[in-house]
């Protein structure tokens, strides 16, 4: 944890998105006033538009993507779906399936396994399949900023 | 309320204010007046502390006794509003937590404003997680105002006034002097408190049925008056077609409006890094589906064990089924056990109401003083301490203005104030996220375009819709300008701050003609899902 913070320290000092925005309150247009403040800029650029380009990072990216659309599609339309039978088709929800359960029951409970359930597999599959890589990259592209910060 | 079960939530809430004190002195005490301390406290709570806060921030008195309520009156229609607040929770994980701990810093403004870097993109979403917040806030105050009258009994006028102005200024002390610290802590009790009650009272209504379920479902479903139907959605939902687009609509706000809601967002700030902020949201998914599940269950036991008729004939909303399930569980009125797990569940609601407001308080004033004031100060050399100072005065200022408009509101119905905040947010504020950290020809227009074309049409919406006038349940029910039919802004307003940001993007000069669109992008993509150069 310290590490981390040790870290960022340094990094934050070459470029902090933030403050400029910040500085910029100062009231004139962004580009006089932090326009020196950010003399370091211009390396920070070059630095992440070269990370951005890396396979190492697409492939991060491509993994994440990969991942999230598609499964933010599904359940996005499996909770309409839900919603839209709920109020649409009473009748069909109304049918029993066991005992006092019926189909709207079943759909809401199926709701939040498929909730839990997709959150176990997104946490494995970040587990897994990025935090590794993304976490090199995140050293790597620090390191870069301090060789060209300074 | 008797008088015994009245002194002994009062014993009991002042306890949990004593102790919130308390916290709020020891958070205080440590005399960081950084931004990073009073928005984020420090940084190092951990993804378990994280998950407790959340799921405290997020679980209001309106889930606790408002949902159990409808389900208790209205059967499975009150179901659909667990799976809504629930499923909401992916998008969340999915696509806003990491990346959003990973862009920002303090607010949610910082993620759009750390790519475009112009000062309108700030000023606009500053001024949307204003509105959203103070729109919940008023909601849970009044809520407060009207379920403290309602669970000490006194139904007069002065004991809300006094409630209202006890809650909004206890959040004031704990915002203003402690910070996200103590705002935190007080969260993570509340949570405890919550979900510890929710688990005793779960466990016996199935105590009471034998473990058995179907038992449950059966008499909730004879004693409700309306047969096999009450285990069905269609009894609030079923009417006309403008009925069943209203609940889609809320539907949809309630499922997208979560992961923009200003105090949710803040609270990833508070862990060190994307992943403990990743792992803060999958506790607190495990904390909130927990506590729904269990919310259904206290719904249909209160329509089995209470029976319909007698939660609607206590409040005509259901909001006391909860308490006086538990005076039943307990050994029935005038019974010890009755009467301590009457006054649990009463403070346990004063407890909830509170943590929440002070949770919002604070997103606002982070707003106020990080977005705003940041933005629009023209004085030379701010520096990060004046912007506490600020925050600071903005929690007073907030604190000032809610209890104002809680209690000018205090006969309001506001339920459609939640459901217009949740709109607001899903029409505002998740569009233009959503597109900054997605969209590489997202352009600085299409952010400001975004923010304004959901946040007005929401609230244009509201203000034609039947909850303000028309309808005999309306604020002003003498007149009559209701021209948009739905209670619930959402279906309408979602898609158009959507399109509104496409539509500002798709009218900016090219990204190719601007210097730096490219690189802006990029260092965005890589920060968002590296965490180099996080805060």
């Amino acid at each position: 944890m310290n590490m981390y913070n040790a870290r960022d320290r340094g990094a934050a000092r070459v470029e902090d998105p933030w403050y400029d925005t910040l500085a910029s309150g100062s009231g004139e247009p962004d580009d006089t006033d932090s326009g020196t403040r950010r003399a370091g800029l211009p390396a920070a650029r070059e630095v992440y538009t070269e990370v951005h380009g890396s396979a190492a990072f697409q492939e991060v990216r491509r993994r994440y993507r990969r991942f999230v659309f598609p499964a933010a599609a599904a359940f996005l339309l499996w909770y309409l779906a839900y919603v839209v039978a709920a109020t649409t088709a009473p009748g069909l929800m109304a049918r029993p399936v066991v005992g006092t359960l019926n189909v709207a029951m079943v759909a809401g409970l199926g709701q939040f396994a498929t909730t839990f359930l997709l959150t176990w597999a997104y946490a494995r599959h970040a587990r897994l399949r990025r935090d590794r890589v993304a976490l090199e990259l995140r050293w790597v592209t620090q390191e870069m900023m301090r060789g060209r910060g300074r | 309320m008797t008088g015994d079960q009245r002194s002994l939530a009062l014993l009991l809430f002042g306890v949990f204010v004593a102790a919130t004190l308390g916290i709020t002195t020891w958070a205080g005490r440590r005399r960081h007046r950084s931004p990073e301390e009073f928005y984020a406290g420090g940084r190092l709570f951990s993804p378990m502390e994280n998950g407790f806060a959340i799921a405290g921030d997020y679980l209001s008195a309106a889930s606790f006794l408002g949902v159990s309520g409808l389900i208790a009156l209205f059967g499975y229609d009150g179901v659909l509003y667990c799976v809504g607040f629930f499923v909401a929770w992916l998008v969340v994980l999915l696509l806003v937590a990491e990346l959003v701990r990973n862009c920002g810093r303090f607010t949610l403004a910082d993620v759009p404003a750390a790519r475009m870097r112009e000062r309108p993109v700030r000023i606009a979403a500053g001024v949307s997680s204003v509105t959203v917040c103070v729109l919940y806030l008023v909601a849970q105050m009044v809520g407060a105002g009207s379920l403290v009258a309602l669970l000490i009994g006194e139904t007069g006028g002065r004991a809300r006034a006094w409630t209202v102005i006890g809650v909004g200024t206890l959040m004031v002390v704990f915002v203003a002097l402690g910070g996200m610290r103590a705002t935190t802590w007080i969260q993570i009790v509340k949570a405890v408190l919550l979900m510890g009650g929710a688990i005793a009272l779960t466990t016996l209504v199935l105590i009471r049925f034998r473990g058995d379920l179907d038992a449950l479902l059966g008499t909730a479903a004879r004693n409700s008056g309306h047969g096999v139907d009450f285990l069905a959605p269609g009894l609030t939902y079923g009417g006309g077609w403008t009925a069943r687009l209203d609940f889609m609509s809320l539907g949809l706000a309630l499922v997208l409006g979560t992961a923009g809601l200003p105090h949710i967002l803040s609270r990833f700030y508070t862990v060190p890094t994307a992943r403990a902020a990743r792992r803060s949201v999958i506790w607190s998914i495990g904390l909130i589906g927990g506590f729904y599940l269990m919310t259904i269950v206290l719904g249909f036991g209160a329509a089995a064990v209470l029976g319909t008729d007698a939660v609607r004939a206590s409040h005509a909303a259901g909001n006391t089924a909860v308490p006086l399930l538990a005076l039943d569980l307990g050994g029935g009125a005038g019974s010890t056990g009755g009467t301590v797990l009457f006054a649990v569940v009463a403070a346990i609601a004063f407890a909830t109401i509170l943590a929440v407001v002070a949770g919002i308080t604070l997103a606002s004033s982070a707003s106020v003083a990080h977005d705003l004031y940041g933005a629009l100060s023209r004085r030379a050399g701010r520096t990060p301490r004046g912007e506490v100072v600020v925050a600071r005065i903005a929690a007073v200022g907030i604190g000032a203005a809610a209890i104002g408009l809680g209690l000018l509101a205090d006969d309001l119905n506001v339920a459609f104030l939640v459901g217009l905040a949740f709109a607001a947010a899903a029409s505002a504020n998740l569009p233009v996220l959503l597109y900054s950290l997605f969209w590489r020809r997202f352009t600085a227009r299409g952010a400001v375009w975004s923010v304004y074309g959901g946040l007005l049409p929401a609230v244009v919406l509201v203000v034609l819709s039947p909850v303000v006038s028309g309808g005999p349940d309306a604020i002003f029910s003498g007149v009559d300008f209701h021209l948009f039919p739905l209670q619930n802004p959402g279906l309408v307003s979602v898609p158009l701050g959507f399109l509104a940001g496409w539509l500002g993007t798709v009218t900016s000069p090219a990204p190719a003609d601007v210097p730096g669109h490219a690189a802006k992008h990029a260092e965005t993509e890589v920060r968002a899902l590296t965490g180099a150069g996080a805060a």
